[in-house]
């Protein structure tokens, strides 16, 4: 399938900034399930709407994880910065395996806990209903689905920094939450597992989701790392495109930032995002 | 507990007593010392350290935070036999630890080979995912290594812990020194006492020798310190005024494209080589704690892509975990193929179900600590515990065993330290700072900590611990 990505991401601050410094997650893993045809990222911005100033490029480079890094400075002052993703991936499903993917870290470091994945005695109860008799692969698709079944899909309920535990109890959240939930089950089960951000192709029949998406992996003994979505009760194929991953929502944030001496003024951000499919 | 070993009269140790050779001296200085004169000295060396203002503020006691760290004015001594083999096991330690780093950021070759069991390693708070796949300049991760040593007879030492990340407590070894050589400046004509000045030049020389690979000309070297509010604080300026090196705080560094860079009065300045005494999760908030206003906003995408050296570098907190320790003579072996020179204190660990139980059916005997404790805080010293302190203990132990260590009380050698009463034998242990870079190298000396209260084993600074020159004397 042949994707097209459209990914502005608006920030303004109130009181212009001196500058800011980026770290960027927003390049397509490069796997059997990908191939990128066409991938540009800009950040700009400057003092009002329209003319900015491009941010200058800094570190490029592929971490330990697999993802492809890079680094942006931009002097101020600036009240607008916009940055801009637009491109072309070629994708294939794979089951939801990550075929094909270099990286170096060990996957036992993906039992690590954080705030937001530990666990509770709800999740452990959650974990221990499901059956491993018939082994891992089966036992990482049953945890997805009871994340599935106990978490309804319901935007607006939950924020960035509700943790996995309080997604279960609310018993409602979005695609973060349910990520989160399936990660502290899986580690619960002493499955290595992670946080994968994204997009999604969604179609006439799953307009529900947002195009930038989220979804966890799990480290399954012989197969190696497999994606599942209990948001959608599936595993990525090709309508999913994989950027980074982490620990949590914000290990994998495709973007993380910082503005300098802006402290007193509000910062708002806007994002758009789509996804589309391109003629073949 | 039986008896100790002094290092001065050689009490405890079984081939005879008698003052032992490297102290000869020191006992003439001593016998013909007027106790006036004593007492003078001491009022001196306090009015010193508070010229130089070294003071160590102590976290969670409260009352004066810039009190003095107590200076014992009776020097502790080394042959310079005895220091030849300390300098060699130290050494040796420093590599392997460092072997290690670089392994466990790369193929885990030791985990593969069933050394270290993989999940004390990556399930470990310090490992550092974001490190993986950046092998630092040299393949040195830990720049400063505070090896924490304590003695238990003529020919015994033990490690106690390594210290991999920013040891603290050089600037006592130099300043004991400094004010020893004013006070007594006939000591230093009469013994033949190895230099210790020569430290700050070479550890600028290791910071610089680390630069990145993207440096050209002579590297820029800056101390980064959380700031003045920090225990430390002391420390860090008067490193980097030895050194002659900028001391500055995070909101004084920023990135710009590829690089650090300092901001100074003629215009920004690129930044080599950072040695940071702040912590790995206050060092970028992009890729470690967002709310630290501690560290320089991409700092690390730069560190990891070769643009500046971090020392000690993110990650090298993994190899001075005291869970880690038991294993270092296994690394010593693994890597090096030779047999660890200085000698681990037997350790059990509580993460297993047999060693638990020993260390529960134990406890009034053993010392116990956490996995990630440091400054002598939360442990129990079982023979000097009430059976009070000792069940409270017990109930913390059993809540997360994974969480303690217990090593077996030691009987730790003793030094003449000058008491109210006169003079009297007290605790003392040893931490050398081994420097490593291009090269691997340790000046000939380092801090003792000497435990003041009678009968105490505990050294550090913050339970009522002071401090002694320590001399190695030339062969």
């Amino acid at each position: 399938m042949r994707l097209s990505v459209d990914h502005v991401t608006r920030y303004s601050y109130e009181r212009p900034v001196r500058g800011l410094v980026q770290s960027h997650r927003l390049t397509p893993s490069l796997f059997q399930g990908q191939k990128v045809i066409s991938w540009e990222i800009t950040v700009e911005g400057g003092e009002g709407q329209g003319g900015g100033a491009l941010a200058v490029r800094g570190a490029d480079f592929t971490d330990g994880a697999g993802d492809r890094i890079q680094g942006w400075s931009l002097a101020g002052p600036l009240s607008e910065v916009a940055v801009t993703v637009r491109g072309t991936v070629e994708t294939t499903d794979t089951a939801g395996m990550l075929k094909g993917y270099r990286e170096a870290i060990n996957p036992c470091a993906y039992k690590l806990e954080t705030a937001m994945t530990a666990g509770s005695a709800a999740l452990a109860a959650l974990a221990e209903a499901v059956s491993d008799a018939d082994g891992p692969l089966a036992l990482a698709h049953g945890l997805s689905a009871a994340v599935a079944a106990a978490i309804a899909y319901r935007p607006g309920v939950t924020q960035a920094h509700t943790s996995a535990s309080e997604a279960l109890a609310l018993g409602e959240g979005v695609c973060q939450d349910h990520a989160h939930a399936l990660i502290a089950l899986a580690r619960l089960r002493d499955l290595p597992a992670r946080y994968v951000s994204g997009y999604l192709f969604a179609d006439a029949s799953g307009a529900a989701h947002e195009a930038a998406h989220a979804w966890a992996e799990i480290h399954v003994p012989g197969l190696g790392w497999i994606g599942f979505d209990p948001a959608n009760a599936c595993c990525p194929d090709e309508r999913y495109i994989r950027l980074a991953s982490g620990l949590d929502a914000r290990d994998a944030a495709p973007i993380r930032g910082v503005a300098r001496g802006g402290q007193a003024g509000e910062e708002a951000m806007d994002v758009a995002v789509a996804v589309l499919s391109s003629a073949q | 507990m039986g008896v100790f070993f002094d290092e001065m009269n050689g009490s405890g140790d079984r081939s005879g007593g008698g003052t032992r050779a490297p102290y000869a001296r020191l006992e003439e200085w001593l016998a013909t010392m007027p106790k006036e004169l004593r007492s003078l000295k001491q009022a001196e060396a306090e009015a010193l350290f508070r010229r130089i203002g070294i003071t160590f503020a102590v976290y969670g006691e409260g009352g004066d935070p810039d009190r003095l760290i107590p200076f014992d004015m009776f020097p502790r001594v080394f042959s310079g036999a005895e220091w030849a083999r300390l300098d060699r096991g130290v050494k040796q330690r420093a590599k392997a630890l460092n072997m290690f780093l670089v392994d466990v950021y790369g193929r885990g070759e030791i985990i593969r080979a069933g050394r270290v069991p993989a999940n004390l390693v990556y399930q470990n708070e310090a490992y550092e995912k974001a490190a993986v796949g950046f092998v630092p300049p040299k393949g040195v991760y830990s720049h400063i290594v505070g090896i924490d040593l304590v003695r238990t007879g003529p020919e015994e030492f033990f490690v106690l812990e390594d210290n991999c990340r920013t040891p603290s407590g050089v600037s006592y070894m130099l300043e004991n020194r400094e004010i020893m050589m004013r006070m007594f400046p006939g000591l230093f004509r009469e013994n033949r006492i190895e230099p210790i000045d020569s430290y700050a030049e070479i550890l600028r020389r290791t910071l610089a020798s680390v630069a990145p690979a993207k440096c050209k000309g002579d590297p820029k070297v800056v101390i980064l310190t959380p700031g003045h509010f920090n225990s430390a604080y002391y420390e860090h300026s008067f490193l980097a005024d030895l050194m002659g090196v900028e001391l500055v705080e995070g909101q004084d560094l920023f990135v710009d494209g590829e690089f650090v860079y300092a901001r100074t009065t003629e215009g920004p300045k690129r930044v080599d080589v950072i040695y940071r005494r702040i912590d790995d999760a206050f060092l970028d908030p992009l890729c470690f704690r967002p709310d630290s206003m501690l560290g320089v906003p991409g700092l690390m995408d730069v560190y990891r892509s070769g643009g500046v050296s971090i020392c000690s570098a993110p990650g090298a907190g993994v190899a001075d975990d005291k869970a880690i320790y038991t294993y270092v003579p296994d690394m010593i072996r693994f890597y090096l193929g030779e047999e660890p020179i200085l000698k681990n204190v037997p350790t059990w660990k509580c993460a297993e179900r047999d060693d638990l139980k020993y260390v529960l059916d134990n406890l009034g005997e053993l010392v116990v600590k956490e996995v990630h404790g440091s400054g002598g805080y939360g442990m129990l010293v079982g023979p000097k515990a009430t059976k009070a302190e000792i069940e409270a203990f017990r109930a913390q132990l059993v809540a997360d065993p994974s969480n303690y260590i217990a090593q077996p009380t030691l009987a730790l050698s003793t030094v003449p330290t000058f008491v109210d009463e006169g003079v009297a034998p007290r605790h003392v242990d040893l931490r050398p700072y081994c420097l490593v870079g291009e090269r691997i190298e340790l000046v000939k000396g380092g801090l003792t900590r000497v435990a003041l209260r009678e009968g105490s084993l505990v050294v550090n600074s913050s339970q009522g611990g002071g401090v002694k020159d320590t001399w190695v004397l030339a062969e």
